[in-house]
């Protein structure tokens, strides 16, 4: 039996809960408030009582943040860049999970020589500020003919990724006994053989942990859709902000807020179903190093 | 395999690595470290002006109050976003009715992207139409809560949204620590009738260091990347109120076509960083070198 401090019943433990709950109703609040706004009519809104219960439902809104609300030029709603996103977000989850899992596996089973001084300026280059690598990457992938295109974008996700998909993994394949990759190499696998067929059917759980990270990561990018993926590829979260911010007129804010819950579906749907997954991703991807 | 063929195999296979490093990462810096000591514009020069871009930068006024304001928000922000956090794990673990509701309520924000956060928050300190205008409704007429509009306290603002955003993380982290802390001491604890309270900040705390550092570490580099909120709440503004160093590199690199200072700029946050990870890296890798020895 576990001994925490604790006393059944008195004004400590009233505390606690007290505590626990207004710091959920500030947590919860402006999820309500999107949802609540988001059904509202605009005269609603305009009466300025942003926390009551709407009084006449409407779904106006969500259809037209889909389908009609104008990103800038055009008036197409936000359904192109859910497209955008859907296109970018696939390869640019799979891609990074590969190329993590192969550099976890030579780093932690192969170990060439001089690979951990590489290993450590990846580590470093988790924590610089995009800015600093952006123009010359714009250069780089504008003679490669990439720039501005879903390749490049796709690219980019994939050098920006690439620090905590490797340290994802080689952790992971750390954790595993050095003997069953001795024994494997005695039955003489080869490299790839051995990656393949016996550490990455391994690697399910942690190949989920990835997945979540880099969907959720990928979905909720704005600077490097911004600038890298072009036009005809804006993601989700630049549209939104174009519809938002760049209006001009009347500003619809339960298609707004509409649009911003759209927006965040996915990555909040990743969240409430994977759970302790989720969770796992943080502990991996930070306590570890 | 001969020794040989065993290193030039598991080469090839980190070759993808080892170009994205050196070109991705190195390459690009030190690129950009050459583009801030040349007079370049739109496009690169070819030129040396030495040290020019990086006076003007630190005469330049908007630059300066960047500065200001990142060193605000990351004080108030990492401060808040611990104890919060902290606060939150430690309440969790007091074996709490309801734990997984609390803590899926407390986390679900960090799914969410700085975009949205700022948009959200944006709209519910709307003066005019949120929280203010809804107190007023309610009978306190003279309530006020303009902070999104005043430019002395815009910089709060974002603390507030992006506080709500990353309290999760922290409490995740430090639930974690909690959890692996060993209940001996606790147990001792009692027998000695020391109370609880002082256990956890004289004992628990310190037990705690490396998940707080591992939380600061990621709090602090959240508040040097610190852009997509501002865009999606303030764009800066009011006026230049809540400017930051990565807005003002992208508006010199797209907007204002001076990409010498930027890089400058970008060289200058390039060493905050290495100046903030430095010392953490250092005590990982002994830390590691001892745990390979023992």
């Amino acid at each position: 039996m576990k001994l925490r401090p604790r006393k059944r019943f008195g004004i400590a433990r009233i505390g606690v809960y007290a505590f626990l709950i207004s710091a959920a109703a500030f947590f919860v609040l402006p999820l309500y408030i999107m949802l609540v706004t988001s059904v509202k009519p605009m005269e609603e809104i305009q009466l300025g009582n942003i926390f009551a219960l709407p009084v006449s439902i409407t779904f106006e809104p969500w259809r037209d943040a889909w389908s009609t609300a104008c990103t800038g030029v055009a008036c197409e709603g936000i359904r192109g860049g859910f497209m955008n996103s859907l296109a970018i977000a696939i390869p640019s989850v799979i891609l990074p999970i590969l190329f993590g899992a192969l550099n976890g596996y030579a780093l932690s089973f192969w170990r060439p020589r001089g690979a951990n001084v590489l290993f450590g300026i990846l580590m470093l280059g988790a924590f610089i500020p995009v800015q600093v690598m952006m123009f010359p990457l714009v250069r780089i992938l504008a003679t490669l003919g990439l720039f501005s295109s879903l390749p490049g974008i796709v690219l980019v996700h994939l050098v920006f990724s690439m620090p905590v998909m490797t340290l994802l993994f080689r952790n992971y394949y750390a954790s595993l006994p050095q003997e069953l990759f001795k024994a494997a190499r005695i039955d003489g696998g080869g490299f790839l053989r051995i990656f393949f067929q016996l550490m990455l059917p391994m690697s399910t759980p942690i190949v989920i942990v990835a997945a979540i990270m880099q969907v959720t990561g990928v979905w909720n990018d704005y600077i490097l859709g911004l600038v890298f993926a072009g036009r005809d590829n804006l993601p989700m979260t630049v549209q939104l902000n174009n519809v938002i911010n760049t209006t001009t007129g009347v500003r619809l804010y339960n298609v707004n807020m509409a649009a911003t819950i759209l927006t965040s579906l996915v990555p909040l749907t990743i969240y409430f179903v994977s759970g302790r997954w989720f969770v796992r991703g943080i502990a991996a991807g930070a306590v570890k190093g | 395999m001969s020794r040989f063929a065993r290193q030039a195999t598991s080469w090839v296979a980190l070759g993808p690595m080892a170009v994205f490093v050196l070109v991705g990462y190195l390459g690009t810096m030190l690129w950009t470290l050459r583009i801030s000591f040349s007079s370049s514009r739109t496009f690169p020069a070819d030129d040396f002006v030495g040290l020019a871009q990086y006076i003007k930068l630190f005469n330049n006024d908007r630059w300066l109050l960047s500065l200001n304001n990142l060193a605000l928000y990351g004080v108030l922000f990492i401060a808040a976003t611990l104890l919060i956090g902290f606060l939150l794990a430690v309440l969790i673990d007091q074996k709490v009715r309801g734990e997984g509701v609390l803590r899926t309520i407390f986390l679900y924000p960090y799914a969410m992207s700085f975009v949205a956060t700022g948009l959200v928050w944006q709209w519910m300190l709307n003066p005019e139409i949120g929280l203010q205008q809804a107190v007023r409704n309610a009978g306190f007429v003279d309530f006020s809560f303009d902070w999104i509009t005043d430019q002395d306290r815009v910089m709060y603002t974002l603390v507030i949204a992006t506080v709500w955003q990353a309290s999760g993380l922290v409490m995740a982290i430090m639930l974690a620590g909690l959890r692996g802390i060993d209940e001996e001491i606790w147990k001792s604890a009692r027998i000695d009738g020391i109370p609880a309270w002082r256990v956890y900040l004289s004992i628990v705390l310190p037990m705690l260091s490396p998940s707080l550092a591992t939380a600061f570490v990621l709090l602090s580099t959240a508040v040097i990347k610190l852009f997509d909120a501002v865009v999606a709440m303030t764009q800066g503004g009011p006026g230049v109120a809540s400017e930051v160093p990565t807005k003002f590199i992208m508006d010199h690199l797209f907007g204002r076509a001076n990409i010498a200072l930027a890089s400058a700029a970008s060289v200058v946050m390039l060493c905050t960083v290495l100046a903030l990870v430095a010392p953490y890296f250092y005590a990982r890798s002994r830390a590691d070198r001892r745990k390979e020895s023992a």
